[in-house]
C-alpha cells in the first residue's frame, strides 16, 4: 500500500519532467532556425554547429536579397494573405448567416456538398486548378491565390456554427419588425456579434495563406511573382545552398506566425480544432 | 434610415443573396475542378497542345497508373509514411494529453501552446531548416545521436555511425516521419486534452475510494472513454497522411529522393502532370489515390467505431 502511495507521489513528477523535455524538444527547432539566421554557412557547417546567436544575421539578409527578390515575395505573401482574409470573412460570414438563420431551397443539400468538399483530399484539385488558372490566364496573377481560397468550406462549417450558437433568431425577428432591412441586419447586428468568431476565422485563413505552398507552387511561374515559401524553396539547390541565407529567410517567414500564435494561442488552437472537438 | 420598400431585400431573397458570393466561388473552384478532373482522367492531353488536343482514351490512364511501377512505389511510400508518421502521434499524444490533463494547472496554456507551435508554421520553413538538421556530418541531429551513444544502457539503441538521413534510400522515409510527427502531434494533444475533459470527475474519485491506481484508472476508464476520439484522430491522421507532399517534396528537392525513396503519390501525381506533362495520367492517379483513401477511412470508421447505435 504505500509503495503505491509513493509511486502515486511520484508520478506527478516524471509526469513533470517528460512533458517539460518534449516541450523542449518541440521547440528545439524554433530555437536552432533563428540561431542559425545568425550564422554563416561554414559556421552552420562546423564541428560543432553553433548553439547560440552569431553576427551574420544582415550579410545572411543581403545575400538573400541578391539571390531573389525577397521584399517583393514577402510583399506577395503579405498582400495574398491580407486580400485571402478579406474576402473569406466577408463571403463565410454572409454565407455561415444564411446557413444559420435562413430557410430555403437545397439547404439541406448544399450544406452537405460544402461539408463534403471539407475531408476531400488537397492533391484532387491540384491538376483541374491549373488548367482554370490557365483558361482565365491567372498564371502569375495574385488573384489565382486568394480568390478560390475565399469558398472555404471550412469558414462556412465555423460561421454557421457560431451564428447558430450565439445570435438567437428572436433577434433578427425584432429587428426585421422594427424595420430593419436584411442588409442591414447583417451589417449592424450579426457583424458585430460575429466578432470572436471572425478573429478566429480571420488569423487561421491568414496563416495557411501565408504558409499555403502548393497553391503559389501551381500557378505562379515567375520569381518576381512567388510568395514566400516558393521563394525560400527556390534558393534550395543540390549544390551550393547559402544555408545561413535561407534559414534568415525562413525565421522571416517564421516570426510573424509565432507572434501571431503567442498572441492568440488559445483563440487559434480552439479555432483550428473546432471541427473535431464539436 | 427607412429605405423605401420596393428598393429592399425581401427576407425570402436575401438568403440566396447572402449565400451567392460563396456558392459561385465554390462552385467554380471547389466542385468544377473535382468534375473536370474526372473528364480528364479518360482523355489524354498535353499542356503544349491546346485545350482542343484532348482525346478520350477510355480507362488507358487508369490502365497505365496500375501497371506503372513507380505508382506502386509510391503508393507503398505513402502506406508506409501514413503509418509511421501517424502511429506515434498517438502512441505519444494520448499518454502525453493524459498527464497534462491530471499534472498541470497553472503553465498549461504553455506546455500546449509549446507542442502545438509547430502545426501552424510554413512546412517550407520547417522542412528546410530540418534538411539542415539532417545533415550527416554536422547536422544536429546526428551529432545528439553520437552524444547518446555515451550514455550507457540508452547508447546500445543508437547507431554508432553517422547515419546518412537525406541520402541513402532507406533513411529517408524516417526522416519525414519525423518531421510529421513533430509536425502534428501536438495538434492530437489538443484533441485528446478536449475530450478528456468530458470525462465526469467522479469516476475518478470513485475509482480512487476503490483503491484503483493511476495507472489502473487510465486503463480502464480514460482509455474506453478516449476511444471516439482516438477514432476521430486516426481517420484525421490517415487521411492527412495519405496526403503527404510538402515535407518529401522540399526534403527530397521536389523530386522524390534517391530510387525515388521519399516519393509519394501526391508528389508522384504533381510530377505526372508537370513534369511528365501527362495531365490524364496525373488525373487518373488522382482519383486511384483519392479511392484509396475513401476506403482507409472506411476501414478505420469499421475498426474504432463502437458497436451499436449509440455511436
Amino acid at each position: 500500500m504505500s509503495m503505491k502511495i509513493q509511486a502515486d507521489r511520484l508520478a506527478p513528477w516524471a509526469a513533470y519532467l517528460l512533458v517539460g523535455v518534449g516541450a523542449l524538444i518541440m521547440l528545439a527547432p524554433f530555437y536552432f532556425m533563428f540561431v542559425f539566421a545568425t550564422h554563416s554557412r561554414t559556421e552552420i557547417f562546423s564541428l560543432p554547429p553553433p548553439l547560440f546567436f552569431g553576427d551574420d544575421f544582415l550579410t545572411n539578409l543581403t545575400i538573400l536579397t541578391e539571390r531573389i527578390p525577397f521584399w517583393r515575395n514577402l510583399g506577395w505573401s503579405l498582400y495574398v494573405a491580407l486580400a485571402s482574409t478579406a474576402l473569406t470573412l466577408l463571403f463565410c460570414s454572409l454565407g455561415g448567416y444564411a446557413f444559420a438563420l435562413f430557410e430555403f431551397r437545397f439547404k439541406k443539400l448544399l450544406f452537405g456538398l460544402v461539408m463534403a468538399t471539407l475531408l476531400l483530399p488537397s492533391f484532387m484539385n491540384m491538376i483541374p486548378t491549373f488548367m482554370i488558372m490557365d483558361v482565365l490566364g491567372w498564371i502569375d496573377q495574385p488573384r489565382a491565390l486568394y480568390i478560390p481560397g475565399a469558398a472555404s468550406a471550412f469558414g462556412i462549417f465555423l460561421m454557421r456554427q457560431f451564428v447558430a450558437a450565439s445570435i438567437p433568431r428572436d433577434l433578427i425577428e425584432a429587428a426585421r419588425m422594427d424595420g430593419c432591412g436584411e442588409i442591414g441586419i447583417y451589417t449592424r447586428i450579426v457583424l458585430p456579434l460575429l466578432k470572436p468568431a471572425l478573429g478566429t476565422l480571420g488569423l487561421i485563413t491568414f496563416i495557411a495563406s501565408w504558409n499555403n505552398f502548393i497553391g503559389p507552387l501551381i500557378v505562379m511561374r515567375s520569381p518576381e511573382m512567388y510568395t514566400l515559401p516558393l521563394a525560400l524553396r527556390s534558393l534550395q539547390s543540390p549544390v551550393n545552398t547559402e544555408w545561413g541565407a535561407l534559414m534568415a529567410g525562413s525565421a522571416i517567414a517564421t516570426l510573424p506566425l509565432i507572434i501571431l500564435f503567442i498572441l492568440s494561442s488559445r483563440q487559434l488552437i480552439s479555432g483550428l480544432t473546432t471541427g473535431a472537438v464539436k | 434610415m427607412m429605405i423605401p420598400t420596393a428598393r429592399r431585400i425581401s427576407p425570402t431573397w436575401a438568403p440566396y443573396l447572402f449565400i451567392s458570393p460563396f456558392l459561385i466561388l465554390f462552385a467554380v473552384f471547389g466542385v468544377f475542378p473535382l468534375a473536370f478532373s474526372l473528364y480528364l482522367a479518360f482523355q489524354t492531353w498535353e499542356p503544349t497542345s491546346g485545350l482542343a488536343a484532348m482525346q478520350y482514351v477510355g480507362v488507358d490512364n487508369f490502365a497505365f497508373a496500375l501497371r506503372d511501377e513507380w505508382f506502386w512505389k509510391s503508393l507503398k511510400n505513402t502506406a508506409w509514411l501514413a503509418v509511421a508518421s501517424g502511429l506515434p502521434q498517438h502512441l505519444v499524444a494520448i499518454p502525453l494529453a493524459y498527464f497534462i490533463h491530471s499534472s498541470f494547472t497553472r503553465l498549461r496554456n504553455g506546455v500546449v501552446g509549446a507542442y502545438f507551435m509547430p502545426y501552424i508554421t510554413s512546412t517550407v520553413a520547417i522542412a528546410i531548416l530540418f534538411s539542415s538538421l539532417f545533415s550527416t556530418d554536422y547536422g544536429l541531429i546526428n551529432i545528439g545521436l553520437q552524444a547518446m551513444c555515451q550514455v550507457p544502457v540508452l547508447g546500445w539503441f543508437m547507431p554508432q555511425d553517422p547515419t546518412d538521413w537525406l541520402g541513402q534510400p532507406e533513411n529517408i522515409k524516417p526522416a519525414i516521419a519525423i518531421i510529421v510527427f513533430w509536425r502534428y502531434v501536438g495538434f492530437n494533444v489538443v484533441l485528446y486534452l478536449a475530450a478528456l475533459q468530458t470525462i465526469p470527475k467522479d469516476i475518478y474519485e470513485a475509482a480512487t475510494m476503490d483503491g484503483a491506481s493511476r495507472m489502473q484508472q487510465f486503463w480502464h476508464i480514460t482509455l474506453p472513454s478516449l476511444k471516439p476520439m482516438i477514432f476521430f484522430g486516426v481517420t484525421l491522421s490517415v487521411i492527412g497522411g495519405l496526403q503527404l507532399f510538402e515535407e518529401p517534396f522540399i526534403l527530397t528537392g521536389g523530386r522524390g529522393g534517391s530510387d525515388q525513396a521519399g516519393m509519394t503519390t501526391a508528389i508522384y501525381l504533381y510530377r505526372m502532370a508537370f513534369d511528365f506533362n501527362d495531365f490524364g495520367a496525373a488525373s487518373a492517379m488522382s482519383w486511384l489515390l483519392f479511392i484509396v483513401v475513401a476506403i482507409l477511412t472506411w476501414l478505420t470508421n469499421r475498426a474504432f467505431r463502437p458497436r451499436g447505435p449509440s455511436a
